[in-house]
């Protein structure tokens, strides 16, 4: 009982830490842009400076917004923080993880494209509609990809449960496994997809014929749009923890280890500000495309993820 | 026979709906009597029909046999688990179904109701009858009544020329399928003396691997020819639009399912699928189906086409399904086969459910708009709020996202894809994950039609004036609709207690059952294989998404304010909004069309830059029309050209025929 009601308070505690710390990471990632850039920039402690001014604005709603659009962005900050819950971050001892594995959490994820697409049409912009139909259009080649990458990782652990894929590859000795290194590529390119980011998208642009993510969100404002970037933030957070865990698992805590804590706190924070960095550089060094040649990146990463599955099936690691 | 078997009440209840089609003909002038007295009471019908169908999952199989038929040849009827399975869902979709159309149907003329409740009602019946038979020759019968009810039906406006058309192709591919059933029952039936062509005389036949392979082929093309398989899919997406609505829910939600029961009874009752081969083809034409069917459905504009592709989608899904379970069957790994056919049965019921719900739900919309075309419609949830809302469950659902029950089959289905490495066949593990890949993109795909659909119908502005006048529906509707919405929210909140039940029918099929390891952790998680193998538990998931929900918008209103201003949309500062500049179905399907553009048959006109009157003018259309089918019509016709060369309309002519034939059989008899 006793080792149950640590699991739950474990639980919480992570789950808070992931909503409290996701905008830092954004944060970081956007200082290490500036940098990158030579610009100065805003600091890492931007994104809840403007989190806090939305939050204080009145909100503006379209005069024909359905309830629909109005309960979207509570909806899909539940579904990231329900996400960012299930993820082994710093233990692999969750005890709300039987209640979602891998194939559950893609269709989290999915859920709250779902709704914001939905969402993003209520009002019946065009931008709305289109910013819909493009991220209908990332998300289901991205979406295929993401499954293929947990498989590859399920196969290799015989589980489709996070904490024990995570135990499973942080106990096998470092080494490289071709499928996993195949299904590293391929996740990268999805990560890069799926939170918007350049090549596929660009989180700061609001030029119309390049949007995405951006223009399903373009009628929100205030507290919704806070919401909706917070998540946004979440987002981000959580993909790239399930990158340090299915790929870097190394210095987590196993279950009831609670000794191995703080150093898994430390290792945590140095992975993600590792990760920050890699992911400002990669954003840095490449070009946005142009929403044609998105279908053909995600091809490519659908691809990859499939190889690595089909390379799994062929040397059996 | 002391006390009643759910055999009794099964027959009662196909008895009841003959006497209820019957009684509605007789008072064809009293509409509505029918509208609100038989429709309801098919309905009760049908409720006594699930609930006899969920009684008799559990218990021994009864039989009985009918003084009915030929002499020598009467019928037998059997309730089995299988049937029972079936029966409940043709109850329990059925029920919303017939509920629904007594408000549906409420403005049509006394004639063409009465014909239409009898067709109807006898179409139940022949359902519930082609599940209840155990010989071939009343299943014959019985899915030959099907076919004809459900035909009339779909030409119930016969004065449209295009649903004379769609009913006339309709009608020729059931009858193409019938004959390939009725000779794969001929298959079975060779080399037994007895000629009463029973099924219990079937199940006994050791068919050699040979002919049991040719039984299997002509099944599956006969029962595939009913369920829209590719390539004998072209009857559904113009039968299903030409019915009323609720005739479509009935034939995508519940008549396909028949289809599918045939093939699971030929190929494991009666085959025992020992072949593994057989698993690969269901696989890879359930695959290509799965897929073509959701590339289609996202280009089409028509909203009822839409779903029908989209059924043809769940069938190609269903099938990949039985595929896998005749791989495991057939390598005696009987656990794994409980597995992916507890996925197809789950399948099947919840599409019964989400897609009766979406046509049901285009029923209203047409009641209320007069306009099928997705580019006429929008808007509507802010006119339509109980319809908008019931059909965004079934969006959700068919969409396969968690917690509602598409994505528990969903998750069955991919559980018993992970697990093939335990297959012996080294190259089947090669292809199984290509195959995994294809039907993670066809689950993903879906989520862009349904987006599509119910983004385009529900959402956005009114794309046509006459939208301000629609009307939400009715209370017979909207109980039909919530009927259905309720069952996809249960199915998917308690997959255990539904895999409990649907043991029976694996038990009986493969011999093993997946409820004891399902249930081990109890009735919360779902377990199909081990706990630490792979979990699920939706009940858990709903509940700390709502606390989460709750939580942080009682957070926001008590750390912040809750003022909110209405104003005009924003757009970027676009000032001139019209509801034309939102995406058409075409122009949401866009990118679909044009990363598969190789699957389609596109046609295209576009004007000159100095047209002054510019059309542009683009149409999507199946290969196979073209590629498989008017080259077999040209034939048809070719070779009844040379048949009409016998034809002179000369009596003496004729009868000379009958003596050339009689000779010739003489001597072939007499040598």
């Amino acid at each position: 009982m006793n080792a149950h009601l640590s699991g739950i308070l474990f639980q919480l505690f992570q789950s808070l830490l992931v909503v409290l710390i996701a905008p830092l990471l954004l944060g970081w990632v956007n200082q290490c842009r500036a940098w990158l850039q030579n610009r100065t920039g805003a600091g890492v402690l931007q994104p809840y400076r403007t989190l806090r001014k939305l939050f204080h604005k009145d909100a503006v709603v379209a005069d024909n917004a359905s309830p629909l659009f109005r309960v979207t962005p509570y909806i899909l900050f539940a579904c990231m923080w329900l996400a960012a819950g299930v993820v082994p971050v710093l233990a692999t001892d969750l005890p709300y993880s039987p209640a979602a594995d891998v194939i559950a959490l893609v269709g989290i994820f999915a859920l709250a494209r779902v709704f914001i697409a939905l969402a993003a049409m209520d009002i019946g912009t065009s931008f709305g509609t289109l910013g819909a139909r493009r991220e209908m259009l990332i998300a289901f080649l991205a979406e295929p990809a993401l499954l293929m990458v947990f498989f590859t990782a399920s196969l290799i652990s015989h589980s489709t449960q996070l904490p024990t894929i995570v135990e499973a590859l942080a106990h096998k000795d470092f080494a490289l496994y071709p499928s996993m290194a195949f299904a590293a590529i391929a996740f990268v390119m999805i990560l890069l997809a799926e939170n918007a980011r350049i090549p596929v998208d660009n989180p700061t642009t609001h030029l119309e014929l390049t949007m995405i993510h951006e223009a399903m969100i373009l009628e929100y404002s205030a507290r919704h749009l806070a919401l909706i970037e917070w998540a946004s933030s979440i987002k981000l957070l959580a993909y790239t923890t399930i990158g340090i865990a299915l790929f870097v698992p190394y210095g987590i805590a196993e279950a009831g280890n609670w000794a191995a804590l703080p150093l898994a706190l430390v290792a945590l924070g140095v992975k993600l500000v590792a990760a920050g960095a890699g992911l400002a550089l990669l954003e840095t060094i490449s070009a946005k495309m142009r929403i044609f040649r998105a279908p053909e990146f995600l091809g490519t990463a659908f691809l990859l993820a499939v190889l690595g599955m089909l390379i799994h099936f062929l040397l059996g690691a | 026979m002391s006390s009643l078997l759910p055999l009794d009440f099964a027959g009662g209840v196909i008895v009841y709906w003959l006497a209820l089609g019957m009684l509605s003909l007789l008072l064809g002038g009293a509409p509505k009597f029918i509208t609100q007295i038989i429709f309801p009471a098919g309905a009760l019908g049908a409720l006594a029909l699930a609930a006899t169908g969920l009684l008799a999952l559990g218990q021994a199989p009864n039989v009985a046999v009918l003084p009915l038929g030929l002499p020598d040849l009467p019928f037998h009827l059997r309730l089995d688990a299988l049937s029972a399975f079936f029966l409940m869902l043709l109850g329990a979709a059925g029920f919303a179904i017939s509920i629904y159309g007594a408000g549906y149907f409420r403005h049509m003329e006394g004639r063409t109701l009465a014909l239409l409740a009898l067709q109807y009602h006898v179409f139940m019946a022949s359902m519930a009858l082609v599940l209840l038979a155990d010989d071939a020759y009343l299943f014959m019968v019985a899915w030959e009544s099907m076919a004809l009810s459900s035909y009339f039906l779909v030409t119930t406006d016969h004065k449209i020329p295009e649903i004379r058309k769609a009913g006339y192709l309709y009608l020729l591919i059931a009858h193409v399928g019938a004959i390939s059933i009725l000779l794969a029952f001929g298959v079975m039936q060779g080399g037994h003396g007895n000629a009463a062509y029973t099924f219990a005389a079937m199940r006994e036949a050791n068919l050699t691997s040979f002919w049991a392979s040719v039984t299997f082929l002509l099944a599956l093309f006969g029962f595939g020819a009913k369920a829209g398989l590719l390539p004998v899919h072209v009857w559904l997406p113009e039968a299903h639009p030409a019915a009323p609505s609720p005739v479509s829910a009935m034939m995508s939600g519940i008549m396909l399912k028949t289809a599918i029961y045939g093939i699971l009874r030929v190929t494991f009752d009666f085959l025992d699928a020992q072949i593994w081969w057989w698993g690969v083809l269901a696989l890879t034409l359930g695959l290509i189906t799965a897929l073509f069917g959701v590339m289609f459905a996202a280009v089409q504009a028509d909203m009822k086409r839409l779903l029908a592709y989209s059924s043809i989608e769940n069938i190609g899904i269903l099938l990949v399904g039985i595929g896998l379970a005749i791989l495991f069957h057939a390598y005696h790994k009987d656990a794994l086969a409980a597995l992916a056919l507890t996925a197809v049965l789950y399948h099947a019921l919840n599409h019964a459910f989400f897609k009766s719900l979406l046509f049901l739900g285009t029923g209203s919309v047409l009641h209320a708009t007069g306009e099928r075309n997705l580019g006429r419609l929008g808007g509507l949830i802010r006119r339509m709020p109980w319809v908008a809302t019931l059909v965004l469950v079934g969006t959700l659902a068919i969409a396969g996202l968690p917690p509602l029950n598409g994505f528990v089959s969903e998750w069955l289905l991919l559980q018993a894809f992970l697990l093939t490495p335990d297959l012996p066949q080294p190259y089947l593990n090669m292809l199984i994950p290509v195959a995994t890949a294809a039907i993670a993109l066809a689950a993903a795909l879906a989520a862009y039609v349904m987006v599509k659909f119910y983004g385009i119908v529900f959402l956005g502005q009114p794309r046509d004036e006459k939208l301000k006048d629609a009307h939400d529906a009715g209370w017979w509707e909207r109980a039909g609709l919530a009927w259905l919405a309720l069952g996809c929210v249960l199915l998917g909140l308690f997959p255990v207690q539904v895999i409990l039940q649907l043991d029976h029918v694996t038990q009986a099929l493969t011999g093993d059952t997946l409820g004891s390891t399902a249930a081990q952790t109890g009735w919360l998680f779902l377990t199909p294989i081990a706990p630490e193998r792979a979990s699920y538990s939706p009940l858990f998931f709903l509940l700390v998404i709502l606390a989460v929900l709750l939580v942080t918008f009682l957070a926001v209103r008590r750390f912040y304010h809750g003022r909110l201003r209405r104003g005009p949309a924003w757009d970027c500062g676009f000032p001139e909004q019209t509801p034309r500049m939102q995406d058409t179905a075409e122009g949401f399907g866009q990118p679909i069309r044009q990363i598969f553009e190789v699957f389609f048959l596109i046609e295209r006109e576009v004007p000159s830059p100095f047209d002054r009157a510019p059309r542009y003018h683009g149409r999507t259309e199946d290969k196979l029309w073209y590629g498989l089918y008017l080259p077999i019509a040209k034939l048809m016709d070719k070779i009844s050209a040379l048949i009409g060369i016998l034809q002179h309309g000369r009596i003496h002519l004729y009868l000379m025929y009958s003596f050339v034939t009689l000779l010739v059989l003489l001597v072939f008899v007499r040598w």
